[in-house]
């Protein structure tokens, strides 16, 4: 009983690196994965916090329509758009839910910009196009319908925030499991149901050359700088390229887990403590068992390794129970992670070595953790250990 | 000729705050080979630390201790216990037993300790729990035997290194008068087979089975009576 108490220190913080790691591994893998759908010759420019804030948040200092016309006029560019993001209402066959609009842009290389960026593709009728004002593409869980009573069809009519569009599409299914639910309405339309003011969530632009992107990109940034009247390195603004927004998320994955595996080191430390303080206690009850043997012949090397191999044994059991505890916890995340959320969009990725390395990491806190009561008990003289 | 064990104006004085208590006073005891010693006082006398002396489990404060002709305070404690593990064997009035092993595995650690292969380990425990009527027995821990059953494992043990002396502290202590006997007679049959046998008890009675008897009162030996 003391023993597996003791236990609970190792075992704990070797549960949270293993499942930690691996649920991070997996989202990094995500997210790189997504991001790579975009390619490498576009610019993604968005307002953000000067904290970090989830895009599209009402903290921060919009993007407008008036930036976008400044922006596209910036040499370097073969086109840009912009897009708005917001989450409204959807209605039909009497069942009410919250999706994500996005706005497709007016005019037809705009358009074609956004259905790269987004590599939107229907499944079923067809695309948006100029002109097409409440009409409305629905994303493949609205195919596949797993959200109304009735499946919707093309032809159908749909309430969006209460104003009725017509469905003439479904997208196919996407990478990012979160733009399946999603809406593409025309941007007029959109301003006009959602009842929206100028601002721009964000402004998607494709250069001409791809040698040039961190020059227009410099542009960009000067540009806004001058409009909103901010210092550089002040920047309420990001201007990325998709392999930078990934590295961006990926150095705050790697912020965040650095501090849980902080969190879990000192959790080892005190379970490390724990088996020491366990092998003191026993080494204090076995003084006899001790004695026994150094009076049958057992040298101190052969007690001191007795110790040793028994608290370093606790250690790997508590490793071995915090990686199966690890990638139990890691898999119920995952799996509530794809009931409640997106399908797809949390996934556990175990890396052999991670695992390998805890459970070594165990046996070498517990072996530590015993080399001082092992010592003790090596140390002991034999009559002292036999006196009762 | 050698003696195998010989105590040479041993003190060992122990100090208890400003107290010193003297409880050996330089005492000589030579035990020979093949020799059945016994040592024998009443409670106070010295007779457990003698006992430590002559097991070389503890260091005299003045004196010399001769084990097989080694001074024991010029060994380091891991030599010290290996020519402790050869030559010496242990009974104690306690049996002191591993109660987490079973007699077979008890009989065995003696032998684990001096790098005997597995084998040989457990056939000669095997053979020593035969000699001493335990064949029935083997697979049993020590808490699921009666005392006379453990101070037998106990023998097996100290025989398992096949040392030269078998040193036997109140082997008879905790056992009725009749196992006492039984187990009196097995020391007897290992001395007639040429084992060193020393034993130390407050016990007269116990004491005669002994070819020579050493008294020791207050830390000297007063008395020595050879049969």
């Amino acid at each position: 009983m003391r023993s597996w108490l003791t236990l609970l220190g190792i075992f704990i913080g070797i549960a949270a690196v293993v499942s930690l790691v691996a649920l991070g591994d997996g989202l990094r893998a995500a997210i790189t994965e997504q991001f790579s759908d975009a390619g490498t010759d576009k610019l993604i420019i968005q307002a953000q916090n000067v904290g970090f804030a989830p895009p599209g948040s009402t903290a921060v200092n919009k993007l407008t329509v008036d930036d976008y016309e400044a922006i596209k006029k910036i040499r370097g560019f073969k086109v840009v758009a912009y897009r708005l993001l917001r989450s409204s209402s959807l209605e039909f066959s009497d069942t009410k839910t919250f999706s994500f609009f996005i706005s497709m842009p007016e005019g037809n290389e705009e358009r074609k910009l956004v259905e790269d960026a987004m590599s939107l593709e229907p499944i079923d009728g067809r695309m948006l196009k100029t002109g097409d004002k409440y009409k409305l593409v629905l994303g493949y869980n609205f195919f596949k319908n797993d959200i109304f009573d009735k499946k919707p069809k093309i032809g159908n009519k749909i309430l969006a925030n209460g104003m009725e569009f017509e469905i003439i599409g479904f997208l196919d299914k996407m990478s990012n499991p979160q733009f399946n639910g999603i809406v593409l309405i025309n941007e007029d339309a959109m301003v006009d149901a959602l009842a929206l003011d100028d601002s721009v969530d964000i402004i998607t632009g494709q250069v001409i050359n791809v040698n040039d992107i961190d020059d227009v990109a410099e542009r960009v940034k000067k540009e806004l700088r001058k409009r909103r009247d901010v210092d550089e390195g002040e920047e309420d603004f990001s201007v990325e390229t998709p392999q930078q927004a990934v590295e961006t998320f990926n150095s705050i994955l790697d912020v965040v887990q650095a501090v849980i595996v902080g969190i879990a080191a000192i959790s080892l430390l005190v379970g490390g403590i724990g088996i020491a303080n366990t092998m003191f206690t026993s080494v204090l009850e076995r003084r006899k068992e001790i004695g026994i043997m150094k009076a049958i012949g057992a040298r101190n090397n052969s007690i001191m390794t007795l110790f040793l191999l028994e608290s370093g044994t606790l250690g790997l059991v508590g490793g071995v129970l915090g990686v199966v505890l690890g990638i139990i916890f890691a898999k119920l995340v995952e799996i509530i992670g794809n009931n409640f959320l997106a399908e797809g969009l949390i996934v556990a990725r175990f890396n052999p070595l991670v695992i390998i390395g805890a459970l070594l990491f165990g046996f070498l806190i517990g072996t530590l953790s015993g080399i001082i009561p092992a010592r003790q008990a090596a140390g002991l003289p034999p009559v002292d250990a036999l006196r009762k | 000729m050698q003696p195998i064990i010989e105590l040479k104006d041993v003190w060992k004085i122990y100090e208890i705050g400003s107290v010193k208590i003297n409880a050996l006073q330089g005492i000589n005891i030579k035990v020979n080979k093949g020799e059945f010693v016994s040592v024998q006082g009443p409670s106070g006398s010295g007779k457990s630390t003698a006992l430590n002396m002559l097991g070389s489990l503890d260091i005299p404060t003045k004196g010399t201790v001769y084990l097989d002709g080694h001074d024991i305070s010029k060994l380091t404690e891991s030599n010290l216990a290996t020519i402790r593990g050869k030559k010496i064997g242990f009974v104690f009035q306690q049996f002191n037993l591993i109660n987490t092993l079973t007699a077979k595995e008890n009989v065995m650690l003696p032998m684990i300790f001096q790098g005997v292969e597995k084998e040989e380990r457990v056939k000669k425990a095997e053979e020593l729990l035969k000699i001493v009527d335990l064949q029935d027995r083997m697979d049993n821990r020590p808490t699921e035997m009666s005392g006379g059953q453990q101070q037998r494992v106990a023998i097996a043990r100290a025989l398992a290194n096949d040392p030269e002396v078998i040193l036997a502290d109140e082997p008879t202590g905790n056992l009725d008068s009749k196992t006492g006997v039984s187990v009196m007679d097995f020391l007897h049959k290992l001395n007639k087979e040429g084992k060193t046998i020393i034993m130390v008890t407050h016990d007269e009675y116990t004491a005669k089975n002994a070819d020579r008897i050493e008294y020791l009162v207050d830390g000297e030996i007063t008395k020595t009576v050879k049969k």
